[in-house]
């Protein structure tokens, strides 16, 4: 049978996603696809996170590599400048020539400028590919004040990439009297625009750009309204305009405002070129969001497949839902069915609270009973589950305002909403899975890990919003299955961490080889071995460098230190409560003059010197412990620092000694190791300068004693903690302290915090309160007496590592050259001082 | 099959200088190679050691450990892993770093270069 050949032009994410959907059905196709860019196609939604973190490679959808194993000829850097349909066949830029049986044309779309005067000048970018990225990274160095022309999806985010470059004044222009006026209605835009002032970027709804100033630079722009601001740099992103020009030039029929006028089964006026992605015109609409170009190549892949099996069409693209949940700024924008419905055509519910900047809108049909769609800024938890209710005209509850509101108390009921979906379901909007799809592989391929979800059924590798509900859905599914979900280790340990750090009490092993042989298959790996350490560490409290230890510490623990950027570490001697004497003031400032390290005052009362060359760390330690310090465990899942506030020691409302509590406090726990890092703080008043109530466990001054706060953490999901106990003294509070920390160093899982440990605590607060204040397990003289073992044990690490010999050996970069430090580490001078180089990663 | 004659081995350091299941780094020819003495497994391995990822010169700071039979290390700065048989990534990217053949002899660690 004869081979057909596809000609695919365009590499983009659309053009991509055909060619993987063509593969995954058949390979009886000889595949040669064109390119524009000089890359294989990567991941545009994450553009801006090229600036932040992310390498080209990490960006790469499936690398060249991939098109070679799966027998596809690749041209980059080459564009289709040609179509001879008479004769079937394409010109290339670099002029080759070849035939086609059938076309697929997936040329995306370019950014759309509109005619103002003065577009051309220097400093004006656009916001597409990664040239134009690398453009806009060059330029920014020069730049402090930008603007964007364009209030809508792309335009927020080319604003949050001017952020990331540094510029310090970023300014959103909108032609429309509301920011994303296709997503979200006027309060939306109210809520969202305040919600952007807060990071610094100023919006301007109804403002129409006349003219850019500037000679052959932009130096300003000027409005229709008269005004002007000074920028010196701006990207446009007015919208887009579908890359039509190859098929003008072919004579297929196009849009009269562009595009490239295809049927439902993307075929455009020659049936045997199809078009499909942002430089399609279906209906009249081009369609701006990545999930219906990849459903427009599955309509394509399954015509050409059941074309080749002389079937009828299976699939027909019918149109797309445009329902969208977006992580703007870090602020959550969605909207999904007929967001912009009206009374009196439906009944609308909506809740604003202005001081958290959350707004949301339901539009529901009038007898009540479905709801036909919605806006979500702020906070968009629940998008999933309401659109999945609004796609699927589930019957509403009797108050549809929960809703939005969230069933108020209770039992948190988002699974169980979760499983009374149908299995129709769509999960996935990217990739097409839907609640059956994922069920399927749970219940009959016994796939149970989020990961192993994603390679069988590729949901949530698209723009990743579906991840939450795809992983409620597999602990869900996984219940209702009766099959038990234990959280083990790792494929090295079949216990939970709560069972380990039992079984290895009760066996008295001391080493982490020790603990993989009686109780773990394998060689370990980076996951095992630091949660072991840490049991350990716990158990014993015995020096974590030592007896083999060493190997199975995370990185910064075995270095005693973090490893930052470039591979230099810091270096952050404890400083009990933040209370430190002019004198160890000076030996600090000596150190770090000698050493060369950059110094920092730390959020948490301390000081941190970085860039330490790990030969010197030894060095700077002995300077250091000579002067009376030890070391402040930053790199150790272990306790931090206790804040204090100077309470009754100087200031005129303290009612207690804050500041030699929290000394002691800090002595007592010091080297502690735990599931994770403990902070702590006094307040000698509640007025709470030290911010106790943010902290694992917090101590507040009242007039009689002291209240113990427990489980609270700052970082990324804050959490307040939670009163424990009144007006306790003081060697009170430090017993239920000791209780505390050892019951959560015995029970919690690796790596979670006091916070989230609670939180899934059954019984909550009140159990712990019943174990900790009224004994109810009966355990409290136990904890007792284990955690006073480990505080007997005590030693500085840092002094019995300078004074250890086969310890201290392990700080030198060379094995073979102890002497000389790693000449790849790059320092740049920085504001008087100095900075880890930025990541060198090659373009 | 390795064709033996084009790889010169270099004396890295004595076995004794890389503690058990741990890796260190040695200057080899202007190149940072990691050898780890996987001790473990009775084995000895050794790649560059430089992480492609973020281009840090990190791996023998690494913590090795296997995925299913395949010995890895992990990198300390984002955990990437590889393989310490192949270099290839094992977290699912397509990056691969070079490995290079260790032998031990009279307690003396010698790293295999090729010569081309
Ligand atoms: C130095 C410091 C920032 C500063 O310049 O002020 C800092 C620096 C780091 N923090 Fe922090 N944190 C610092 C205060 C904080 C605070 C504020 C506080 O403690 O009052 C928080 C929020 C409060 C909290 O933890 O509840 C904070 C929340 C985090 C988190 C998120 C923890 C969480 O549970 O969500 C991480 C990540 C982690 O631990 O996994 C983190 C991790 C880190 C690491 C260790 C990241 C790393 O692995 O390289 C940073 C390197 C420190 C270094 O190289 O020495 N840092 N970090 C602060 C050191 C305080 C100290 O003296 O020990
Ligand atoms: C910053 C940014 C953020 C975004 N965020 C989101 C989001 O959060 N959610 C979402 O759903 N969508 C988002 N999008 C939109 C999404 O990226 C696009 O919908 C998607 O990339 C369209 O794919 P495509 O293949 O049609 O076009 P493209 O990805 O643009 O690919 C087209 C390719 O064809 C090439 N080409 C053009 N003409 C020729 C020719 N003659 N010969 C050879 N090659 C040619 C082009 O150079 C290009 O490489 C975002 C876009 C950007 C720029
Ligand atoms: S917030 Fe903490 S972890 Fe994040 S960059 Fe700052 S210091 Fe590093
Ligand atoms: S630098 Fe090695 S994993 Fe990022």
């Amino acid at each position: 049978m004869k081979k057909y050949r596809i000609v695919v032009v365009g590499n983009g994410m659309v053009g991509y996603k055909f060619c993987e959907k063509l593969l995954a059905k058949t390979k009886d196709f000889e595949l040669v696809v064109f390119g524009e860019e000089p890359r294989v196609a990567y991941d545009r939604v994450h553009l801006s996170a090229y600036f932040a973190e992310k390498s080209i490679e990490e960006l790469t959808l499936a690398p060249i590599s991939w098109y070679q194993e799966n027998g596809i000829t690749l041209y980059l850097s080459d564009p289709v400048t040609n179509i001879d349909r008479e004769q079937k066949k394409v010109y290339s830029h670099h002029g080759l020539e070849l035939t086609y049986d059938f076309l697929v044309m997936a040329t995306g779309s370019a950014p759309f400028v509109p005619e103002i005067p003065g577009v051309e000048k220097d400093g004006v970018f656009v916001y597409r590919t990664i040239e134009d990225l690398d453009m806009m990274k060059d330029y920014a160095g020069k730049a402090t004040k930008g603007a964007v022309i364009g209030g809508g999806l792309l335009g927020l985010e080319a604003a949050k990439a001017l952020l990331d470059l540094g510029l310090k004044e970023t300014h959103v222009i909108e032609f429309a009297p509301r920011l994303m006026p296709r997503q979200i209605d006027q309060a939306g835009s109210d809520i969202l625009a305040a919600k952007l002032l807060e990071l610094n970027i100023k919006t301007h709804c109804n403002k129409n750009t006349k003219e850019i100033l500037g000679e052959n630079t932009i130096q300003g722009m000027a409005f229709a309204d008269d005004e002007k601001l000074e920028v010196d740099m701006l990207v446009i992103s007015a919208g887009i305009k579908p890359r039509d020009e190859l098929a003008r030039l072919a004579e297929l029929e196009v849009g009269i405002r562009g595009g490239i006028v295809v049927n439902d089964h993307l075929q455009t006026s020659d049936p045997e070129i199809f078009a499909i992605g942002e430089c399609a015109l279906h209906q009249k609409a081009i369609y701006g969001l990545l999930a219906p170009g990849y459903e427009m190549a599955e309509v394509v892949a399954s015509y050409l497949v059941n074309l080749k099996e002389e079937l009828a069409p299976a699939k027909k693209f019918t149109g797309f839902d445009m329902s969208t949940k977006l992580k703007l700024l870090g602020v959550d924008v969605a909207s999904f069915g007929n967001a912009f419905a009206q009374e009196p055509d439906c009944q609308t519910i909506t809740f604003e609270n202005r001081a958290k900047g959350i707004y949301k809108r339901i539009n529901i049909s009038l007898d009540k009973k479905r709801l036909l769609g919605g806006i979500l800024v702020g906070d968009a938890s629940q998008y999933n589950m309401l659109l999945q209710t609004a796609n699927n005209n589930i019957v509403l509850p009797p108050d549809p305002e929960d809703l939005i509101l969230g069933s108020r108390g209770g039992e948190s009921d988002a699974g169980s909403g979760l499983m009374s979906l149908p299995d129709e379901a769509l999960i996935c909007s990217c990739e097409a899975v839907t609640k059956g799809d994922i069920i399927h592989q749970i219940t009959e391929n016994k796939t149970f890990s989020l990961d192993d979800i994603k390679k069988s059924t590729k949901a949530c590798t698209g723009c990743g919003g579906c991840t939450p509900m795809v992983k409620d859905l597999i602990q869900c599914t996984m219940k209702a299955q009766g099959i038990l979900v234990r959280n083990v280790l790792c494929e090295h340990f079949s216990y939970t961490r709560q069972e380990l750090f039992d079984l290895v009490k009760i066996k008295g092993i001391k080493s982490y080889d020790g603990v993989l042989d009686e109780l773990g298959h394998g060689d370990g790996c980076e996951t095992c071995k630091p949660a072991v350490a840490s049991i350990l560490a716990s158990l014993w409290n015995e020096n974590v460098l030592e007896k083999g230890r060493a190997t199975a510490q995370d990185s910064n623990d075995r270095y005693l230190a973090n490893i930052q950027r470039g591979g230099t570490y810091s270096v952050v001697p404890r400083i009990p409560g933040g209370e430190i004497t002019p004198e160890k003031l000076i030996v600090i400032g000596q150190v770090a003059q000698k050493y060369g390290l950059y110094t920092k005052i730390t959020g948490g009362q301390r000081i941190d010197l970085f860039g330490a060359h790990m030969s010197d760390l030894p060095k700077i330690w002995e300077e250091l412990i000579d002067a009376g310090f030890e070391s402040g465990h930053a790199y150790g899942k272990s306790l931090r620092t206790v804040k204090s506030c100077v309470g009754t020691t100087w200031c005129r409302f303290g009612v207690q000694d804050a500041v030699s509590f929290a000394i002691e406090v800090e002595n007592r726990y010091k080297g502690l190791r735990s599931p994770h890092k403990l902070k702590s703080a006094v307040s000698g008043c509640i007025r709470e300068c030290a911010e106790a109530q943010s902290k694992d466990f917090g101590i507040i001054a009242t007039e009689k004693g002291w209240n113990l706060y427990v489980c609270g953490n700052g970082g990324s999901k804050p959490r307040h903690a939670e009163l424990l106990a009144t007006d306790v003294d003081s060697e009170t509070c430090l017993k239920l302290i000791d209780r505390f920390l050892m019951f959560y160093i015995k029970t919690a899982e690796p790596l979670q915090r006091t916070a989230p440990w609670l939180d899934k605590m059954e019984g909550g607060l009140a159990y712990l309160k019943s174990v900790i204040l009224d004994d109810a397990l009966g355990i409290c003289n136990e904890l007792e007496q284990e955690i006073q073992v480990l505080i007997n044990n005590y030693k500085c690490e840092w002094k019995e590592a300078v004074e250890t010999p086969e310890i201290r050996k392990r700080f030198s970069h060379f094995v073979n050259a102890p002497e000389e430090k790693d000449p790849t580490v790059e320092l740049v001078p920085f504001r008087d001082q100095i900075k880890a180089k930025d990541w060198n990663v090659l373009a | 099959m390795e064709i033996l004659e084009d790889i010169k081995w270099i004396k890295a350091c004595s076995a004794d200088d890389i503690p058990e299941n741990e890796g260190v780094c040695a200057y080899i020819n202007g190149e940072q190679i990691a050898i780890y003495n996987f001790k473990r497994r009775g084995e000895w391995f050794a790649t560059q050691n430089l992480c492609p990822h973020k281009q840090q010169m990190a791996l023998s700071r690494g913590m090795i450990g296997s995925q299913g039979s395949e010995p890895k290390v992990a990198c300390p700065f984002h955990k990437k892993t590889f393989s310490l048989e192949t270099g290839q990534c094992l977290s699912g990217e397509d990056y691969k770093i070079q490995t290079y053949p260790v032998k031990v002899s009279n307690g003396e660690v010698f790293v295999g270069i090729s010569e081309f």
